[in-house]
This record gives structure tokens, sequence and C-alpha cells, in this order.
């Protein structure tokens, strides 16, 4: 089921509006890059999609599970181990399942996001990659066909990041979920996403968008082309915020 | 670039190779490559654990502070600048304190309280949780009874004796209603502060995982508000062990019974040091091994277990 956003406007109050006009078509399966400068309301479009918050105006097509999220800070419950973590959400979604059932399906995350030696370890005992990783697997076991990412990578170094970039590639592929990550790095948006989609600043609206093709995969050169194009882009819409 | 001369390095690699990936060609392979690069990545950036064996300083630094203070006050007496009977010798005071014990007094007078702070504490617990519970989410109510609840925690308990005793008598009811009234507003106060500094994140974590109000209320902010739970616990109780003091010195007679503040009374009405100190180091004693025994592991562990204990000097 795709997801569908039309004429989707936002404001807080009786504030400019954050959002406005949002228009998008985001196909099942799909790997949507949503490309924005700080403060374009890029969290607040995907808390919308989340049900974390309602839109003033516009329609909002989502699947009727819901939607799986991940955030910023893996935001994990310090109390719970990693594997407490996941059976917790496993819980949570499905409330009619066997403690058994869960346990046998956490092993089976954790192996996914290659932790399968952690699962016993406390949120402050892992590294900073480690606990996106298990936020990663808590998202997967809500089981939903939609997942939505808020900068999970930001907080991360680089190496890390690379890292947890052929990662999320590796599990995209083998899950099938429809994906939407938000990120502010134009060099992450064109590595992950098939579409990228640019979000302007103050209202929030889609301005521009690219496909990313095979052949930007394959193709160094094409990509920092198309990286330049669009970093290009999303200069021109902050420069106009000078005045 | 793919004709400058400079880049040697990368034009060494077999053509597919550098072509495979377009940020990092070296990271990318196949998937065996990635989970043994992660974990290599895994293990450099995560601490291993260090074990702690018994941390001898943490036993010999207070044992020895002790011997220090009880030297000092033997110097001070042997001085004799003061009569001895106004200040007794630790000595002495020991001595008391054995012939007390062969009469069973101070198994008495220790038990009697101890049952006494812990029954009424318990009760305080039992009637404070659900109530902070509801006053921390249910915003109106918290207005209405915030106030009032932080003022009670100034209000001295000793204050309510006096209420007591014209309401309950010299009955064990009068020492358990004022260890109540002392113990109850801290430990509100503790839960609600809890609640409080949990990070807004954990709520909207539990909305996304699809938590019910009461799946919320249970594993999500329970769980979250347990270490300012716990503080405002370890707080009622000190607040119940002082109260319980205070009542058992005023409130002496009728059927209450024997207890370390009616022991301390009776030190005073005979004029016998020996015994005064003996009851004020019991009761000290009593509040000492309470911490250390149990609010202090149960402290430690959950801290631990969270990782907020890096760094601290406890």
């Amino acid at each position: 089921m795709p997801v569908v956003l039309e004429n989707l406007g936002k404001r807080f109050g009786s504030g400019a509006p954050v959002l406005d006009d949002v228009n998008a078509t985001i196909k099942q399966g799909e790997f949507v890059a949503l490309l924005g400068a700080s403060g374009c309301g890029k969290s607040t479009l995907l808390n919308i999609m989340a049900g974390l918050e309602r839109p003033t105006s516009g329609a909002l097509e989502v699947p009727s599970d819901g939607a799986a999220f991940m955030f910023q800070d893996a935001s994990l419950f310090p109390w719970l181990t990693a594997r407490g973590n996941i059976e917790l959400a496993l819980q949570l979604a499905d409330k009619s399942s066997t403690k058994a059932s869960r346990r046998e399906r956490a092993s089976e995350l954790l192996e996914l996001v290659h932790l399968g030696g952690a699962g016993d370890k406390r949120p402050h005992e892992l590294s900073g990659g480690m606990r996106q990783r298990v936020a990663l697997a808590r998202s997967l076991a809500q089981n939903r066909q939609l997942l939505l990412m808020d900068e999970p990578f930001a907080a991360l170094d680089a190496i890390t990041r690379d890292l947890l970039h052929d990662e999320l590639e590796r599990i995209w592929k083998e899950t099938g979920r429809t994906i939407v990550f938000v990120t502010h790095n134009v060099r992450e948006a064109v590595r992950l996403g098939q579409r990228v989609l640019l979000l302007s600043s103050r209202p929030g609206r889609v301005v521009a968008e690219w496909d990313v093709t095979e052949e930007h995969r394959t193709d160094a050169g094409r990509a920092g082309e198309l990286t330049g194009v669009i970093t290009r882009r999303l200069r021109e819409e902050i420069r106009r915020h000078a005045k | 670039m793919p004709s400058n001369p400079i880049t040697t390095e990368e034009r060494t690699l077999p053509v597919t190779e550098s072509k495979e990936h377009i940020t990092s060609p070296s990271l990318k392979g196949n998937a065996s490559e990635l989970r043994d690069l992660e974990a290599g990545l895994d293990n450099l950036q995560s601490d291993s654990g260090r074990k702690v064996g018994i941390e001898w300083k943490r036993v010999l630094l207070p044992v020895a502070a002790l011997v220090v203070l009880i030297l000092a006050w033997q110097f001070y007496v042997s001085l004799e600048f003061k009569r001895r009977d106004l200040v007794p010798g630790p000595l002495d005071v020991l001595t008391q304190f054995v012939t007390m014990w062969g009469e069973g007094k101070v198994q008495e007078a220790v038990w009697t309280s101890l049952q006494r702070g812990v029954i009424g504490f318990l009760i305080s617990v039992v009637i404070a949780t659900p109530v902070g519970l509801i006053l921390a989410q249910v915003a109106p109510l918290r207005r209405a009874f915030g106030p009032l609840i932080s003022g009670l925690q100034v209000l001295p308990s000793v204050a309510w004796v006096p209420a007591a005793i014209i309401w309950f008598g010299l009955t064990d009811a009068t020492v358990y209603f004022v260890v109540f009234m002392g113990a109850i507003p801290s430990i509100i106060n503790g839960l609600i502060s809890g609640v409080d500094q949990i990070p807004p994140q954990y709520r909207s974590v539990g909305t996304v995982l699809g938590a019910n109000r009461l799946q919320m209320a249970l594993q999500i902010v329970l769980p979250a508000a347990l270490p300012g739970y716990i503080g405002g616990l370890k707080q009622g109780w000190a607040f119940s062990w002082r109260s319980l003091m205070a009542a058992e010195i005023i409130a002496v007679g009728g059927t209450i019974g024997f207890g370390l503040g009616s022991l301390l009374d009776q030190g005073r009405l005979l004029s016998d040091m020996t015994i005064v100190m003996s009851a004020i180091l019991l009761i000290l004693f009593v509040g000492i091994l309470i911490e250390l025994l149990v609010f202090g592991p149960i402290e430690k562990r959950l801290l631990q277990r969270r990782g907020l204990l890096a760094g601290s000097s406890r």
C-alpha cells in the first residue's frame, strides 16, 4: 500500500505554517530520502506520518496498521537489555504472542542486525552504532510495512555511519520495507535513497525531487555530480532566507 | 578524474571492485565481511566489562574514621574538663550498653522501634505509591494538591504528636499516625519528580510502539521513574525513623511499648548520660544499618544497571 500526502499543512497555534501544501506519493517498497535544512519541518512531517501529530489541513494516506519509527537517538529503555527492548516492542505490537515466540523472534532480529552475542547487554554497555542497530531491530519488531527514520545516523562517527548505510541497505533489500529516511546530509540521501525529495524551509514544501538510478550507484563520478546538483539547489533554498 | 596520475593507489585496484560502490568502495564487501567489520568496530567501541572485586577502601576508610572519632572522644574525656557523669567516656557507655543488653532492654527497644518504623513505613508506601502516580499523571489534581504536599514535607511531623495523642490517646496508633504523616509527603514527591524527569522521548517511543494507557503507566512510566521513586522511599524512611523517635520521646506510657525513644527519655529522667549516649548511638546505628543493608544495595544495583554510576564517588 502506498503512502500518499495531499496538500498537507501544519501550523502550531497561530504561528506561521511549518508545513504548507506538501504533496508526495511513496510507492510500496520504495526507499525515499527526505532532504532539507534544519528547521524545515522534516521531523514534523515524519511525526504526522507516524500519527504522533495531527495535520492542520490536507489529507494523508498511510497503511492502517501505522508505521514503525526510528529516532535520532536510539531511545532504548535503559532498564531493559537489548533483547528486552526488542521483546517489549514485540509484546506491544502483538498482545497475544507468547513469551517463547517473542524470545525466538528477538533472537532472529538481533541476528539480522549482527548483534547475536549482545542481546543480554544493557544499552549503556553498547556503542552508539550498536544502540542504533538495536533500535533498528526494535523498529523491525513492530512488523509494519512502513518504516520512518528521523536522522537515525546523524550522531554517529563517519566510520560507523558508512557501515550502517551498508547495513540498512542490506536489511531493506532483505525485508522489502517502505522506508522514508529524513536527513540533512546530501551524500547520505544520494547514498541510500532511490528518490530524493527536497523540502523547502518555512514553510516546508516539496520543491524538487531527483531519482537516484542504478547508474548513480555504480559510478562514483555520476553520484558526485548528482550530489553537487542537489547541494546547489539546497543552498539556493537556504539563501532565500538571508533577507 | 580517471586520467589523474596522482591517484595511483586507486588505479591499482581492479576496475570492477573500485566501481562497485559509490561512497565506501573498500567497506562494501560480501555479507560475512560486513559482519566481521561490524564485530571489529563493536569491540573497539564498547567497553569490555571491567570486573570489580571487593573494594577494601570502601570498608576500611569508614571504619578508620570511626576509630579516629572514638579516640578523640576518649582523649577529650581524659583531659577531665567536665565531670565524668556529664561527659562519660566510650568505655563507660560501652559498660552501660553491655549491662542493658544483659537485661534485654536494648533488644526490646530496638525491636519495638524497628517493627513500628517498618510497619508504619510500609503502610505509607502502599498508600503513597498509587496517590503519587495519579497525581503525576493527572494535571489538574496535581495543580490542586501539589503545593499542599510540598508544604507537608516542610512541616515537621512532630507537630502531629499533640493532635495524635488527643485523637488516639497513648496507643500505638499515635506512633503509626506520626510515622505515616512523616513519610508520605516524601514518597509522593519522590515519585512525582521521578515521573517529571522521564525524557519525553520515552513516551513517544511508547506511543509509536503501540502502548495503551495502562501499558504506558506500568511498563514505561513506572520503570522510568524508578530512580526518583527509590530516592523518595529513602527519604521517606529517614523521615519515618525521625518522626518515630520524636513520637516515642514525647508520648510515653499508656499502651505504647518501650522503644528507643522511650529509652532515651528514661536516660533523661534518670539523669544518666551513659543511657542517653547509648540510645543516641543505637538510633544512629539502626539508621546506618538500614541504609547500608537495604537502600544502598537497591539503589546501587538500579543505577549500575542503567549505567548511571560511572564517575560517581559512591
